[in-house]
């Protein structure tokens, strides 16, 4: 019971913490949305459309796929993990330590998990629109094969909360942004790069491979492209989604920890 | 006689091995208007965030509204309005939003919080610079706005934690003026401040903090009556340290502080001692008459000056 009903809106805190996020994001929708649009449309033809012609006239198909179908899932859940990543890291220390706006909407209502919480699910509705338009881009593009696809944006979602969910927990707790760009550096842009995303697994040295199991993107790729094309083992697969559902679990448990330490002590 | 709205005994707040706040008490009456004095570091904003509900106490207890906030932290949360030390407004936002924001974390429907924003914007007179980004704002209007977004909920209690450091004296008169309207309509208030005749005019009780205690209690009056004499003179020397004349003017008065640019004599009768060290050949560069004031119960207390 906070107020008496009848004078309240009746939504749950956490909402109310997402609807921050929402008006924020209402200030600078339209580049957003226009990337949102964009990126996909230029990354196929770019990478699918123009690297896929010396991919077709060197090596024919990559693991019986053209090269455009081969990426094209690669595409879409590594702009979902760079969402996660970018929404997570520096506004999150901006709001707990530089302009301490989440210790503001603690001094209302909301609790600590609340802040969490909503800021967690604003960046999950954020990854749903993208990847839907993803979808829909790739599917323009031919190079969907599967009802399956229209999981998708789903798996879009999982991805970002896979990173989002830690990287939050993470950015609560530092002083500083100094080790946010190594982050970028030595982690997620070989992520980008080293996750089968560009090339198949096959074509690393043999003793990389089992590395490249060990890098978190590299089971949303494994995901991605099995749902574009309708098939793959499903212990594989349930393998895969494991890794991602526990990332997601773990930070949001450790970030509860984390964000409350950090805005209530 | 008049209900308690909030009452904390024996509250400890720690940070690693520090101890910043270290077994407070104190019962604030509905309606009373309630001040914490202290210098830099005494412990006063880590006191006002237990008692809004928001920072856990180490130890002891409080009791807000009758509930405990530690497991009614929302409900009370609620029913309070937050003042923080320091500004934390959503800078990219206009100023109309940020005051919506809060609306909507308080829960309000749209129709209310459209009413009350208008309103605040008025009572913080930045209805003009309603559309304006809070980050083009000036400091003090920054402060003002923190302030009415702390009335959004239309608090019974309202906590402000150095609420005029930043105003200019004109908006800090304009404040005062809202803040006895506030408590006129029966809103309890606690204030924290370093200004001296704000907490005069403001409080009707207030404590003096110092390194985490509790050092002294009661009405502004009673206080400087209790602790202070009824006047004071105020000399100035053409020196470089006043403590040089502490022993030259012990004779005239029981108490004598040196600061660094000025010295301070406590005394029944501030012209016949004036007189006296006049008679003796002193020739201070200026001197003055006053009555005492809370600063002097200040830096009896502390052996500190409030405003440094
Ligand atoms: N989060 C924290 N971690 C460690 N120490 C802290 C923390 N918050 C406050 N302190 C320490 O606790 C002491 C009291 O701080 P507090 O901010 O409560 O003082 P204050 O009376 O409000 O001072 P001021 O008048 O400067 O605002 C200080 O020594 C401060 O360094
Ligand atoms: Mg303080």
């Amino acid at each position: 019971m906070e107020t008496p009903l009848e004078s309240r809106a009746g939504w749950a805190r956490w909402q109310r913490a997402w609807w921050y996020h929402a008006m924020q994001y209402g200030q600078t929708w339209r580049g957003s949305v226009a990337g949102t649009v964009l990126f996909p449309i230029f990354y196929l033809a770019a990478m699918g459309v123009g690297v896929g012609h010396l991919v077709a006239a060197h090596t024919g198909l990559v693991q019986g796929q053209t090269y455009l179908h081969f990426i094209a899932p690669s595409l879409l859940v590594t702009t979902a993990m760079q969402l996660g990543e970018g929404e997570s890291l520096w506004p999150v220390l901006a709001a707990v330590k530089w302009v301490r706006t989440y210790h503001a909407a603690v001094s209302t209502p909301l609790e600590p998990e609340d802040v969490l919480v909503g800021k967690l699910t604003w960046v999950a509705t954020r990854s749903l629109a993208g990847g839907i338009v993803y979808t829909v881009v790739i599917g323009a593009f031919g190079a969907l094969h599967s009802w399956w696809a229209l999981t998708l944006p789903l798996l879009s979602v999982l991805t970002t909360l896979a990173f989002a969910g830690p990287l939050v927990a993470y950015a609560t707790t530092a002083e500083s942004d100094a080790s946010f760009s190594t982050l970028y550096r030595f982690a997620f842009v070989p992520m980008f790069l080293f996750s089968a995303t560009f090339f198949p697994v096959a074509s690393y040295p043999g003793y990389l491979r089992p590395l490249v199991q060990l890098v978190p993107l590299y089971h949303a790729v494994a995901l991605g492209r099995a749902a574009a094309v309708g098939s793959g083992a499903p212990a594989a697969l349930a393998a895969h989604l494991l890794v991602l559902v526990a990332l997601t679990v773990a930070g949001v448990l450790v970030g509860r920890r984390t964000i409350r330490r950090r805005l209530v002590d | 006689m008049s209900e308690t709205i909030l009452e904390a005994h024996g509250l400890v707040k720690r940070f690693g091995d520090f101890e910043a706040v270290r077994g407070i008490d104190v019962s604030i009456a509905r309606g009373e208007s309630f001040g914490f004095l202290g210098p830099n570091g005494a412990g006063k904003t880590s006191t006002m965030r237990m008692i809004s509900a928001v920072s856990a106490p180490t130890s002891g207890s409080i009791r807000i509204f009758g509930l405990d906030p530690t497991t009614d932290g929302p409900a009370v949360r609620s029913r309070l309005g937050v003042v923080p030390q320091e500004d934390n407004l959503e800078l990219e936002l206009s100023v109309r939003l940020n005051l919506e924001m809060f609306g909507r974390y308080f829960d309000l429907p749209r129709r209310v919080i459209r009413e009350r924003t208008r309103e605040l914007l008025a009572f913080a007179q930045l209805s003009e610079r309603a559309e304006d980004r809070v980050d083009d704002l000036s400091g003090g209007m920054k402060r003002r706005l923190t302030i009415a977004r702390a009335l959004i909920n239309q608090p019974e209690l309202l906590i402000l934690d150095e609420p005029t450091t930043g105003l200019d004296p004109q908006a800090r008169h304009l404040l005062w003026d809202r803040l006895y309207r506030l408590k006129r309509d029966g809103v309890t208030l606690i204030v924290t401040t370093h200004y001296m005749d704000e907490a005069e005019q403001l409080c009707d009780r207030l404590v003096v903090m110092d390194h985490g205690r509790i050092v002294a209690e009661g009405a502004p009056r009673a206080l400087i009556e209790q602790h202070s004499s009824r006047e004071v003179v105020e000399l100035r020397f053409s020196t470089d340290s006043h403590e040089e004349f502490l022993d030259v003017l012990a004779p005239f008065a029981p108490r004598v502080e040196a600061l660094p640019d000025r010295a301070l004599l406590y005394v029944d009768d501030g012209d016949a001692t004036l007189h006296d060290i006049h008679a003796s050949g002193l020739t201070p560069a200026s001197a003055l008459v006053r009555r005492s004031s809370l600063e002097d119960v200040f830096l009896r207390l502390t052996g500190r000056t409030l405003v440094d």
